[in-house]
């Protein structure tokens, strides 16, 4: 019941700053707010026994991306420029479709049950077998590694390409500005 | 800030640690929270934490763009490794119970070779596109 709580209480958090990101003005501030709009969301997940995902959150989210977005602030001037109109279209486009995805979501479980499809399909067998298969205790990385190895290693592809896909864009840019390699 | 002498003692004082974290994450995966991508992130973490404090060319110094540059494609040639290793031993593609005698030894080398090459690209990646975008940047350059 606590965890219930507390995991509404950061959920109005995270939509307080949400609000705060899209109304502040001042870049840098924007930055500030969506480090902590992802220490909260790692606070949540934390609160709901998802560890792993909490990790990856507090050091992508709070961490890397903070510094990715202050290095690009760096370059492009910390504020923002005033929309030429006022965004009403937009704005009823974004309510319409988040009343939709509202209502999208009392067709789904209820929340961690135990009936519904996703915790009825390979979950069982993942969590009966794999400690005895695998002989690691945590299931997520026998599932991550083992079970899902081949979704896994498309992952890390998909790493490795936008790591090359970065290098090759950033990379030419700069040597057109006469900066120079290292 | 790399005159400020506050920031710079707590960021010799933490890095360490950080690293330390990042491995323990990484070869601890199987036991408890974490893994590869978590200890790849951290490892960046703490180097781009070098960086901000002591300079770009500091970290440069520290942690050589060839390096780096190595480390994105390595990983994944690793990960690739055990699938092509299980195949030359005799299973399908990323078969595990393949790598040792015992299966269950097996499964564990196969996860932790997989989570090392997961590790390299991810912290790889991280810092190769910190670098370009610091890189890019006024303030780390006058550093160097």
């Amino acid at each position: 019941m606590i965890e219930t709580g507390a995991v509404a209480a950061l959920l109005a958090m995270l939509a307080i700053v949400g609000v705060a990101i899209a109304r502040i003005r001042n870049l840098f501030g924007v930055v500030v707010l969506s480090g902590a709009y992802s220490f909260i969301m790692a606070t949540a997940l934390a609160a709901l026994d998802a560890a792993d995902v909490a990790m990856t959150e507090a050091a992508v989210g709070a961490g890397i991306s903070t510094v990715l977005l202050l290095g690009a602030l760096h370059l492009v001037g910390s504020l923002e420029a005033k929309p030429a109109r006022r965004p009403a279209w937009p704005l009823a486009v974004v309510i319409f479709t988040g009343l939709l995805v509202a209502y999208g979501t009392h067709g789904l479980p209820a929340f961690s049950d135990p009936q519904s499809p996703i915790h009825r399909h390979v979950a069982p067998r993942y969590l009966e077998d794999g400690p005895r298969e695998t002989g690691v205790p945590n299931v997520v990385t026998a599932v991550l590694a083992s079970y899902r190895g081949y979704d896994t290693l498309g992952e890390t592809t998909v790493v490795f390409a936008a790591g090359i896909g970065v290098i090759a864009l950033l990379r030419r840019r700069r040597r057109k500005d006469g900066e120079g390699g290292p | 800030m790399k005159s400020d002498i506050i920031l710079r003692v707590v960021a010799k004082i933490l890095i360490p640690f950080a690293l330390m974290f990042a491995l323990y994450v990484q070869f601890h995966g199987d036991y408890g929270p974490g893994g590869g991508f978590q200890a790849g992130v951290v490892i960046a973490a703490a180097v781009v934490f070098y960086a901000v404090i002591f300079g770009l060319a500091a970290a440069r110094r520290a942690v050589p763009e060839p390096v780096v540059e190595s480390m994105v494609a390595l990983g994944v040639l690793v990960y690739a490794g055990v699938g092509i290793a299980g195949l030359l031993l005799g299973g399908n593609f990323l078969d595990y119970f393949v790598l040792d005698p015992d299966p269950v030894h097996g499964q564990h080398r196969g996860i932790f070779w997989v989570e090392a090459g997961v590790g390299i690209t991810v912290s790889g990646v991280m810092l190769k596109i910190f670098y370009i975008f610091a890189g890019r940047g006024r303030d780390f350059e006058e550093d160097s």
